[in-house]
């Protein structure tokens, strides 16, 4: 099976680019905001209990980048476009549409497949950062307005650690859990059979699996990648 | 040529064809006809290598499409076109980008080329291209979108074989005549080799050179219009029975125009 190469479908990569990216827009910022806010007020008070206010920059930073971005960003898209590709896809071969595009001579993997996984590949990992900054913000508004630390303290702290490691992973990750997205999202759609019934079935599957397999390869990752990076960290 | 060779073929442990041998020269047109679920559609199916058989073999110009690499089955369906029955209009794509979802697709054309020629096809299968080209296939009945995808198929720049599904089943007489007049035209213009299913007796005789009733998984008969009435084969019989009074006027008609 030949993934790349010509021809390569660009306009319906930028198609899905726009969808993924775009469509995904709102479901990002709000979860960042709230996820983040939530985080920084729960950290606020426990570490105020120790005098160590002055560290919620650095544990928001790490845990929101590390684990938190990438896994709530992950599985948001996983909810929003495994479900949308599954149903897609689904969809056209129950109608039979996906035997008509390979009668016309074109590949259904390359037309279908290709340019939702080169799509996500370049989205998720952008959509993961925007989710960070926006929830690393939010812990900006706790930090100054509930657990009053100045601006600077929590600025500092956060930048103290950004740093080699953390932003590795915090970019490792999506790029993988773009790939969980798109393989099992693409693979229950071709395979989804028995009518409009089976594709919802399929769909419900897809979006089970990913999450699923989102959360598992993000426990993994982290553990491996934390002793492959000691020294970075 | 197109050559069917103890082709058997089933889903799961079903076996749908049995022994299926039959050959469609050049420039020949075939109506493969036969009860409801007895594996017209499947027939086409496996030309087309969406499936492959469990035995025997199916050649296209002695090439075997099911032993061949993805990149030459696919090069080979380019010279393929396909009327599913129930249509398989890309929906998301408008009519005027389903109509010429070939050219887009296969040449370097310019695009108002593509879409002079999308226009006229449209015009060919009786539909008003101004008015429907932007629409999507799911704002048509469903007439209008048999037409649609009967005019998607034959769109296309160098076609050898012709499949239609029922290509006339549901139309109105009119829309009929449209049709079967433009198959006739690709077939006189072009040298394809066609293969039609169909129910309707009538655009069987008006095309065909060829008739291949299907019934039981097996072939019933093979051969020309003639040995086809005349037939006593059960199967073939029993087949025709519901459609004498239409062979009779068919009958008729030939023997005055002759
Ligand atoms: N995907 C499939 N899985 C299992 N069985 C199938 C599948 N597609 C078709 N069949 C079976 O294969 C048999 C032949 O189907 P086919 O569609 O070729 O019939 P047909 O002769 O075209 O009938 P019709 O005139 O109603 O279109 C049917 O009995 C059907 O139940
Ligand atoms: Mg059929």
């Amino acid at each position: 099976m030949a993934f790349f190469g010509r021809p390569f479908y660009w306009s319906e990569t930028l198609e899905q680019m726009y969808m993924i990216g775009i469509g995904s827009l709102y479901l990002i910022v709000l979860t960042g905001i709230f996820a983040g806010q939530g985080f920084a007020l729960a950290f606020s008070v426990e570490l105020a209990d120790f005098g160590a206010k002055n560290y919620l920059g650095r544990i928001m930073a790490i845990s929101i980048i590390r684990e938190l971005g990438p896994v709530l960003a992950g599985l948001m898209i996983a909810a929003r476009v495994a479900a949308g590709i599954t149903a897609e896809i689904g969809a056209m071969k129950s109608t039979d549409q996906i035997d008509a595009m390979v009668a016309f001579g074109i590949d259904p993997i390359r037309k279908l497949v290709v340019p939702r996984l080169l799509a996500l590949i370049i989205m998720v990992p952008a959509l993961t950062i925007l989710c960070d900054a926006i929830a690393i913000f939010g812990g900006y508004i706790i930090a100054v307005f509930i657990a009053h630390i100045t601006a600077t303290t929590y600025w500092s702290a956060v930048k103290e650690r950004l740093i080699f490691g953390n932003l590795f992973i915090g970019i490792f990750k999506p790029i993988v859990f773009s790939f969980v997205i798109g393989f099992i999202s693409t693979y229950f759609g071709f395979s989804s059979e028995g009518g409009t019934k089976g594709v919802g079935r399929a769909t419900t599957s897809s979006v089970v699996v990913t999450s699923i397999t989102i959360l598992v390869v993000n426990f993994f990752i982290t553990k491996v990648v934390f002793s492959l990076l000691k020294g970075w960290l | 040529m197109i050559e069917f060779k103890n082709v058997d073929f089933g889903y799961s442990d079903r076996l749908i064809l049995c022994d299926i041998s039959f050959k469609v020269a050049k420039n020949e047109s075939v109506a493969i006809m036969g009860p409801s679920g007895s594996g017209k559609s499947t027939i086409l199916r496996l030309l087309l290598g969406l499936e492959c058989p469990h035995r025997g073999t199916i050649t296209i110009d002695g090439m075997n499409i099911c032993q061949m690499k993805e990149r030459e089955k696919r090069e080979i369906r380019k010279t393929m076109g396909m009327v599913f029955q129930n249509g398989a209009l890309f929906d998301s794509l408008t009519v005027g980008e389903n109509v010429g979802y070939y050219l887009i697709e296969h040449s370097d054309l310019e695009y108002a080329e593509i879409s002079a020629r999308v226009h006229e096809m449209i015009g060919f299968v009786g539909l008003n291209a101004d008015e429907i080209i932007d629409k999507l296939p799911d704002e048509l009945s469903g007439g209008m979108q048999r037409r649609v995808a009967i005019a998607r198929a034959l769109l296309s720049t160098n076609p050898k074989v012709m499949m239609y599904d029922e290509p006339t089943t549901g139309l109105d007489p009119e829309s009929t005549k449209n049709i079967l007049q433009l198959m006739q035209k690709l077939k006189k213009e072009r040298e394809v080799s066609s293969l039609m299913v169909t129910h309707q007796i009538a655009d069987a005789v008006s095309i065909a050179d060829k008739f291949i009733v299907i019934s039981g998984g097996e072939i019933a008969y093979d051969g020309k219009l003639d040995g086809l009435i005349r037939s006593k084969d059960e199967r073939v019989v029993t087949f025709l029975t519901p459609f004498i009074e239409s062979l009779a006027e068919v009958n008729r008609e030939q023997f005055t125009s002759d």
